[in-house]
């Protein structure tokens, strides 16, 4: 493992060639602990699949997912999100290439398309509380709002970290600190992004399929 | 009047001596810190130098001073249970109030006793080892350890303001849902076990990234002392493990507080998958508190036998066979949920498999000691312990994992003494010499050794005076978690036999507080930083470290680097050199972990009584501390040359 050493040349295009954001000791070191923290996440996830996968059938007097789930609502969401995790990506590329505008100006489109999404899921949400299909109807209702709120409420968090994160880089520019931030935000919704998928393909799919 | 209308509400717990005694040694507890803190004009102190203090080595002494606090309080617990099981039909306790204190007696010995004590030797130890000045992330660690605090807040005050849990210390659905233990002593336990549990996670990734990425130069993973290795191990088991009992504990919660079916027995819920999750997390957990004390057996071991320890890499590649297996024999907890043959054969191989990495472990402290020049100083003491202690409890496991033989042994005393031979004799008896061996190194002095060794003898003695009749109490049918039993089972002189060993344990707790308060004022000073002739890095610095650790950062070229040194009479390579000294980075200290901590309990707090717009409120100022960190630039600042060299002349090291 190489030594991570503090760079006197940090952010100074031609001289190192590591990501502006690797270029202090410890911004790399958030980032490796970031990437844990996403490891941690994951078996969260995978918690919360399971328990609804075990009890995706017991749907006792309740509706199943298949006379629930509308297709074109959650392939709406779904396109959405996959398309938020674009224009993150965007961001990272402007902030790699020392661009405050077009970091902020991605930023800000990734954390519409996010407010997009969450917006459909509470719609989606509504609708089915509204029909009677509530959390406290069956197991099986209990374990999809448990799963895919959770995959919500942590992409509304993402929306307000990023707005806080653009406020920073409009004060301070793209600084070694700063495109930390926008790296690991980034890092965040990609990982969100993944764990819709598999969302979308355990709950959804699965559910309007059988 | 607070008070009263707390108790208008049905607030206060009321109608039982014991609790007002509880009520008023709290209120006499408490008015005693603040007048002591006020008369000493030490709130100051206080605040400055502990309560924001972003230092691994204050922060260790925080978690341990918890740890034996709260070691006092859950043994407490053990004695008022064993008083009331020494005869048949004691009414010293009733039913309900037994049944609180067996489940705050598991809960606050594993979450708020062992979890702590051994994040106080990771933050002790390990930065110390590996050569460098603080962990990875000072200001996570902070959270981390008001989590912890918070949480056991938490849960502490559930007796006197609402009523303890009392579902046991696993909180097995249904019984733990809503329908069978209404009023919020559960939601006590939940919340309190989230809060801290966050903490835990956090400190696995801080620990990791300290350890992969902070090491000094030369220090290779397999140069890392083994202490340090069991911590990687441990580490992984908590990111790993942690998380699942998060998902479990919240499920509940939500059964709880929001109507839903995950746990409940109607409506499609499935209470066996609560037992299944909990022990997903709850069996890494086992060897979460006992890798670390197999790490200190490793250290002490080599150090009191002067010799390299036997067969190192067996003893890496054994850890983290351990902590790899450990996720794989969940089930054996409850071979009787009828997972069918197959499911009980995987499971009963598995729990038997990992015995074989144990055991390499076992005979390698044997060799280590074999022709060594043992000295029988404390930690020695306790590690010798440990060895009959933990082979005992091991091979009564491994009967327990005869799936088939289990459906006798389930749940009954034969079980209870087991695990407390693992849990005692494994991870205390590792604890207790842990703090025998590094507490010279924290504060500077050494404990009393004739103190010591009364503590010992009466913990050894009660240890099996206690324990051992419970293996034939089991076996003759008794089950746990029983409040009384008739007389005429045979079972009275075996329960009598077993109250006394648990009293003589109490006694050889009071010894061991009393070495620490004769060892205060009287105790050998360690002047040299290496009072026990010792092998890894943390010995050359002097004892108590400054708070920069190092001034300047080693570098290492061997396994056992500082003995190699002395080895070789080349100590002085470690030595300061003036000119080698520069400017160095640390973190700021920061009120904000600690009011991150207040604002997951006022959240808690109001989540126990359904008060939501007082648990939005806490939750609230929870995103808003996120907040304020996140825009926080300038959170650390460089120690001046001449600081540094004014520190290190003053220690006599330049």
């Amino acid at each position: 493992m190489a030594a991570i050493v503090e760079h006197a040349h940090a952010g100074v295009p031609g001289h190192d060639p590591r990501p502006l954001e690797y270029t202090v000791k410890d911004d790399s070191l958030k980032i490796f602990g970031f990437w844990i923290f996403l490891a941690t996440d994951m078996i969260l996830f995978a918690t919360l699949f399971a328990t609804f996968v075990v009890l995706r059938t017991h749907v006792a007097t309740g509706p199943s997912g298949r006379q629930l789930f509308d297709v074109q609502g959650f392939i709406e969401e779904t396109f959405i999100l996959l398309t938020s995790s674009f224009t993150g990506g965007m961001s990272t590329f402007f902030m790699r290439r020392g661009s405050v505008r077009g970091t902020v100006g991605w930023l800000l489109v990734t954390a519409v398309l996010g407010a997009s999404f969450v917006t459909l899921e509470i719609t989606e949400f509504l609708h089915y509380v509204s029909i009677g299909a509530t959390m406290q109807t069956s197991a099986f209702l209990s374990a999809f709002f448990t799963l895919v709120g959770t995959h919500g409420a942590h992409v509304s968090l993402g929306i307000v970290w990023m707005l806080a994160i653009v406020l920073q880089v409009l004060r301070f520019g793209i600084t070694p600190a700063t495109a930390r931030r926008v790296f690991i935000v980034n890092l965040y919704w990609h990982f969100l992004d993944v764990v819709w998928v598999f969302i979308f393909t355990v709950v959804y799919l699965t559910g309007v399929m059988t | 009047m607070p008070i009263s209308h707390l108790s208008h509400w049905g607030l206060l717990v009321t109608g039982d001596p014991l609790i007002y005694g509880a009520d008023v040694s709290i209120l006499l507890v408490s008015v005693g810190i603040v007048f002591v803190l006020t008369y000493f004009k030490k709130w100051k102190w206080l605040w400055r130098e502990w309560l924001t203090t972003v230092d691994h080595k204050r922060i260790g002494i925080m978690y341990l001073i918890a740890a034996v606090l709260m070691l006092f309080r859950a043994g407490t617990d053990a004695l008022l249970m064993r008083t009331q099981l020494a005869l048949p039909n004691e009414h010293f306790l009733g039913p309900s109030h037994y049944d609180q204190i067996f489940t705050t007696h598991g809960t606050v010995m594993i979450f708020f006793m062992a979890m702590p004590f051994i994040f106080a030797l990771m933050n002790i130890a390990v930065p110390l080892q590996i050569g460098a000045r603080d962990v990875a992330f000072p200001y996570l660690n902070a959270v981390s350890f008001w989590l912890f605090f918070f949480g056991a807040m938490l849960l502490n005050i559930s007796f006197v303001i609402g009523g303890s849990p009392a579902a046991g210390w696993t909180s097995y659905a249904p019984l733990a849902g809503l329908h069978f233990s209404p009023g919020p002593g559960e939601n006590f336990y939940l919340l309190a076990l989230q809060i801290t549990g966050i903490g835990s996670i956090a400190t696995g990734i801080n620990f990791l990234a300290t350890i992969f990425k902070m090491r000094a130069p030369g220090m290779t993973l397999m140069k890392m002392p083994l202490f340090t290795w069991s911590i990687v191990a441990t580490n992984i088991l908590i990111i790993f493990a942690f998380p699942a009992l998060a998902v479990a504990l919240a499920l509940l919660l939500i059964d709880r507080i929001a109507g839903a079916h995950f746990f409940t027995i109607h409506a499609g819920g499935l209470p066996m998958m609560y037992i299944n999750m909990f022990w997903i997390w709850g069996h890494p957990e086992v060897y979460i508190v006992l890798l670390p004390a197999f790490g200190v057996f490793s250290e002490v071991v080599a150090t009191f036998s002067r010799k390299t320890i036997f067969g190192y890499k067996a003893m890496v590649s054994s850890m983290l066979v351990i902590s790899v297996v450990s996720y794989f024999v969940w089930a054996h907890h409850f071979f009787t949920m009828g997972g069918g043959v197959s499911v009980n054969s995987f499971f009963a191989v598995a729990s038997m498999l990992i015995g074989i990495p144990t055991g390499v472990k076992v005979f390698n402290w044997m060799f280590t000691m074999y022709r060594g020049r043992i000295r029988m100083k404390m930690p020695m003491l306790w590690t010798i312990a440990f060895i009959p202690c933990f082979v005992l409890g091991g091979a009564s496991g491994m009967m327990l994992a005869v799936a088939p033989v289990d459906y006798q042994f389930h749940n009954s005393y034969f079980l209870v003494a087991h695990f407390h031979e693992m849990l005692i004799g494994g991870v205390v008896f590792g604890m207790f010499a842990a703090l025998y061996y590094w507490w010279p190194k924290v504060f500077g002095f050494i404990l009393d050794e004739k103190w010591g060794r009364w503590a010992f003898w009466f913990w050894n003695i009660g240890f099996y005076v206690c324990f051992e009749p419970q293996y034939a109490l089991g076996l003759m049918g008794m089950q746990r978690r029983m409040y009384t039993y008739p007389a005429g089972m045979g079972w009275t002189a075996l329960n009598f036999i077993s109250t006394i060993g648990a009293f003589l344990m109490g006694i050889g707790f009071i010894f061991m507080a009393g070495g620490i308060v004769y060892s205060i004022f009287k105790g050998e000073r360690d002047l040299t930083g290496d009072p026990w002739d010792g092998r890894t890095l943390e010995w050359s610095l002097p004892s108590p470290a400054p708070h920069y650790n190092f001034a300047v950062i080693p570098t290492i070229t061997d396994r056992d680097q500082w003995w190699t040194l002395k080895e070789q009479g080349k100590q002085d390579t470690l030595r300061v050199r003036a000119e080698d000294i520069a400017p160095i980075h640390m973190p700021k200290n920061s009120a904000k972990p600690f009011l991150v901590g207040l604002a997951f309990f006022v959240a808690g707090f109001g989540f126990v009584f359904n008060w939501y717009i007082l648990a939005a409120v806490g939750l609230f100022c929870v995103v808003i501390l996120l907040l304020a960190r996140s825009f926080e630039y300038h959170s650390d600042y460089h120690i001046p040359v001449d600081e540094v060299i004014h520190t290190e002349t003053a220690l006599g090291r330049l």
